[in-house]
């Protein structure tokens, strides 16, 4: 049917969860097959990389790119897909900012290099011995992509027109963003398409949001209560620096917000967000009491503050890497 | 200098890139001699991540979440594996329902990527054929040749394994339940009674599919050849998960490896991993080869002499003496009826252990959501007796997956060692499409049809390159075979 729009999807630096994010809209996937045909999608399909060069540029209505750009081959695929897509969605977290493999930013190539082929404790006496990247065989040339130093969102690579947040992004926010390119009603470009306020709007423990936190406990020394804000507990949630639209996923399995879906519109840095609303609430009313070291002594109960505040965010965070001298 | 299908570079090589229908990256490289006979193949995965690197200086109660992100077809099985590693580091272990909990949500799991696998991934190489053309080999084609309805059945009891993880864990993809001693959340009745008739229902599906598979696979003799071919198989050590009475087991257990001749090799607690698996490094590969250390690592090769060992559906019940539950057993039974033998060496016999185990998820799953402790409110054991590291085993849906971390006195991460399923496979995975093309590509014929046999041996594992590429430290994994003659094959600068 020419009338029928094309669909693209691809993975690049990407742990799977957004293919299954895709399944898991279930049987409004015959409505996908239905409306669109899906021209790229290798977890399902045999499409193979000459297929895609072969079409003509613009030639996909809309490419879902996710994952997050670590190699030039994800970077050529970026390239290729941005040329061959009239549209082109970061799809969840990892094309969006970076997710949980951009903490990866915190070390150098090296360091991993060495902790992988040096020192792990199940390597055998060929430890030491560190692989080539451009290799001859007896038979001819293997090469592999080169490995960047760092990991990039998407949009840190090609232009990008839309997102779409999540780790993976949730039902709603993909049977949505889909409607919107059926009935070719997309809001302006470089829209994050989804809602806009913070998740502790949508959260059921809202009502308990504290005036102030009394402590800082980690998951495991406390049994969280299933109806209280966990902030109310001494736990830290990520909710009011979180963008919605998850139908508060982890809060409803008893686990605080970690941060998946990005910052709200308004703000630019996600974990400097929290930091700030933490420091709002954190033992107000004592802090006139509290002597400098209590404060001290409060403040570093917040254990891992990188991983706790910009789990997701970090490789498109204000700083975003560490340089290794 | 593209053909239909793949790169040819001066006649002499075909390039499948990438590989499609499993969970990563990976591409083909099969070169051939000046007769067009496949001289050698080499399968590489051209990407990693970094975890074991990344998670140093985490907290400890985040490693479920972060290892999570490994892999978000496996999700659950990153998951628990990383609580249970925080059990032991943590000197706790689970309330009784809390472990019938992780029981249960393990099976759900189970059940959406067995389905998957066969529905999505492998099963339509058989479903619609090996050398049906390429736009119809896959889950569309698969639709069109079952009908409608029970399209609407595969997406349905998939979408009820995500639904079980979803209740019991709050997200379907990248749970949250799992926490050192128990679960964050209990089961209410609600949950219990929505979970119960989907498993009911999950049961009959596993059957259905069973059916099929007898039905489309195995009376179907061009395929019934492509699974019993000895040549396309590997005598290889088997590994994984069992219980008291030595029954395959996905969440717990000890590790039982078996020989070749299906002799019992070795059985281990799991905290013992590194005294009986050592990884090797290859000068001219990406990848580390896991290998059983008491027989030793002899290159890509099979046999007895051989440390290689695989894991995963059929590993697992070739080292098992039986399924826990009754319908799975009578499967299981038919199996090594069918075949003859054990252990069964056919790789594609992968197919049929999967659905197998598909059944018996299906039943563990009504059986557990049928229990009464299921329901219990106590969920916690918060009596720790804090271990400086802990290890977690358990069966991924692709195989035995190791957690090993090291943690400080503050509870953060100072190391972590990961052997994942696929890692385990690499060797295996490698060998066995190199021996597909081998068996398969004469005279420099290869057509679309035939090049997709050949990548049928590797989805035969549900590989996910995913979590392969996450351990790995170097710019992407590059397997190297050995030649028919036993040399190996250097890769140098």
């Amino acid at each position: 049917m020419a009338d029928k729009l094309k669909f693209g999807f691809y993975w690049a630096g990407s742990c799977g969860g957004c293919e299954i994010a895709v399944l898991d809209i279930n049987e409004k996937i015959l409505e996908v097959v239905d409306k669109a045909d899906i021209v790229l999608w290798p977890v399902a399909l045999d499409t193979k990389k000459a297929d895609v060069e072969r079409l003509p540029d613009k030639y996909l209505d809309a490419c879902f790119f996710n994952g997050s750009v670590r190699n030039s081959e994800q970077r050529e695929y970026a390239e290729l897909l941005r040329r061959k897509s009239k549209l082109l969605f970061a799809f969840g977290s990892c094309a969006h900012h970076g997710c949980i493999p951009g903490l990866a930013n915190l070390y150098g190539r090296k360091q991993v290099f060495e902790t992988a082929y040096h020192s792990e404790p199940s390597l055998d006496e060929s430890k030491g011995v560190e692989p080539k990247t451009r290799s001859a065989v007896p038979e001819g040339e293997l090469t592999l992509p080169k490995f960047f130093d760092r990991v990039f969102p998407l949009d840190r690579v090609v232009p990008v027109d839309y997102y779409l947040p999540g780790c993976p992004p949730p039902v709603p926010v993909i049977s949505a963003a889909l409607d919107a390119v059926f009935a070719g009603q997309l809001p302006a470009r470089g829209t994050v398409l989804a809602p806009t306020l913070a998740l502790c709007n949508d959260c059921a423990r809202n009502a308990t949001y504290p005036k102030k936190m009394p402590d800082i406990k980690r998951t495991w020394e406390t049994a969280a209560d299933t109806g209280k804000c966990f902030l109310e507990q001494g736990i830290i949630c990520m909710g009011p620096a979180t963008r919605s639209g998850c139908k508060t996923r982890c809060i409803n399995g008893n686990w605080p917000c970690t941060g998946c879906m990005g910052p709200v519109p308004e703000v630019k840095d996600q974990g400097a967000k929290m930091i700030s609303a933490l420091a709002a609430i954190l033992a107000l009313d004592e802090e006139q009491k509290l002597s400098e070291s209590d404060v001290n002594k409060l403040m570093a109960k917040v254990k891992d503050p990188v991983g706790t505040f910009y789990m997701y965010g970090l490789a498109s965070a204000t700083v975003n890497t560490r340089t290794q001298r | 200098m593209n053909d239909e299908r793949g790169t040819m570079n001066s006649g002499r090589r075909i390039t499948i890139d990438p590989i499609t229908r499993l969970e990563g990256h990976g591409k083909i490289e099969i070169f051939l001699d000046r007769e067009g006979e496949v001289e050698n193949a080499y399968l590489q995965v051209p990407e990693l991540r970094g975890f074991e690197q990344f998670c140093v200086g985490r907290k400890a109660e985040d490693m479920p979440q972060l290892t999570s992100r490994i892999c978000g077809v496996c999700p659950v099985a990153h998951h628990y594996a990383a609580t249970k590693a925080l059990d032991s580091a943590f000197g706790v272990a689970p309330t009784k329902t809390a472990r019938k909990l992780r029981d249960l949500i393990y099976a759900g799991y189970v059940i959406y990527d067995h389905i998957l696998h066969f529905y999505f991934l492998g099963g339509p190489d058989f479903v619609v054929g090996p050398d049906a053309p390429k736009e119809k080999r896959n889950i569309l084609g698969v639709i069109e040749k079952v009908g409608m309805d029970a399209a609407k059945e595969v997406i349905k009891h998939r979408a009820y394994g995500q639904k079980m993880t979803e209740i019991l864990g709050g997200k379907p993809t990248h749970p949250v339940s799992g926490i050192p001693g128990g679960q964050t959340k209990p089961l209410d009745e609600e949950g219990r009674k929505e979970i119960e008739t989907m498993a009911r229902s999950c049961v009959a599906f596993a059957e259905f599919t069973l059916g099929l598979f007898h039905d489309v696979v195995l009376a179907n003799k061009a395929y019934a050849k492509l699974i019993t071919d000895p040549k396309l198989g590997l005598a290889v050590y088997n590994m994984g998960l069992v219980d008291e009475k030595n029954r395959v087991n996905f969440y717990d257990g000890k590790v039982r490896v078996t020989a070749p001749d299906g002799k019992e090799f070795a059985k281990f607690e799991p905290k013992d991993y590194l005294t009986h698996i050592r990884e090797h490094v290859l000068e001219w590969s990406y990848v580390k080869v896991p290998y059983l250390r008491a027989v030793g690592y002899k290159g890509l090769t099979d046999g007895a002499d051989s440390g290689l060992y695989r894991v995963g559906p059929l590993a697992r019940l070739n080292v098992a003496d039986g399924m826990a539950t009754p319908r799975a057993d009578a499967e299981y039974r038919k199996l090594f009826a069918f075949f003859g033998k054990k252990p069964v060496s056919s790789t594609l016999a992968f197919h049929w252990a999967r659905l197998v185990e598909l059944l018996y998820a299906s039943e563990l799953a009504l059986e557990l959501a049928t229990d009464k402790d299921i329901t219990g409110t106590d969920i916690r054991n918060m009596d720790f007796h804090m271990q400086e590291e802990g290890v977690g085993v358990v069966e991924a849906a692709r195989g035995t997956l190791f957690h090993h971390y090291w943690l400080d006195d503050e509870r953060l991460v100072k190391k972590v060692n990961l052997i994942v399923a696929t890692t385990n496979n690499m060797g295996p995975i490698c060998m066995s499409v190199r021996e597909a093309a081998k068996r398969l590509i004469h005279k420099g014929k290869a057509d679309d049809g035939l090049l997709n046999t050949v990548e049928m041996f590797f989805r035969a594992y549900d590989p996910c390159f995913g979590c392969a590429s996450h351990v790995l430290g170097g710019p992407g994994v590059e397997v190297n075979i050995r030649a028919a003659d036993g040399s190996v094959r250097r890769i140098s600068d």
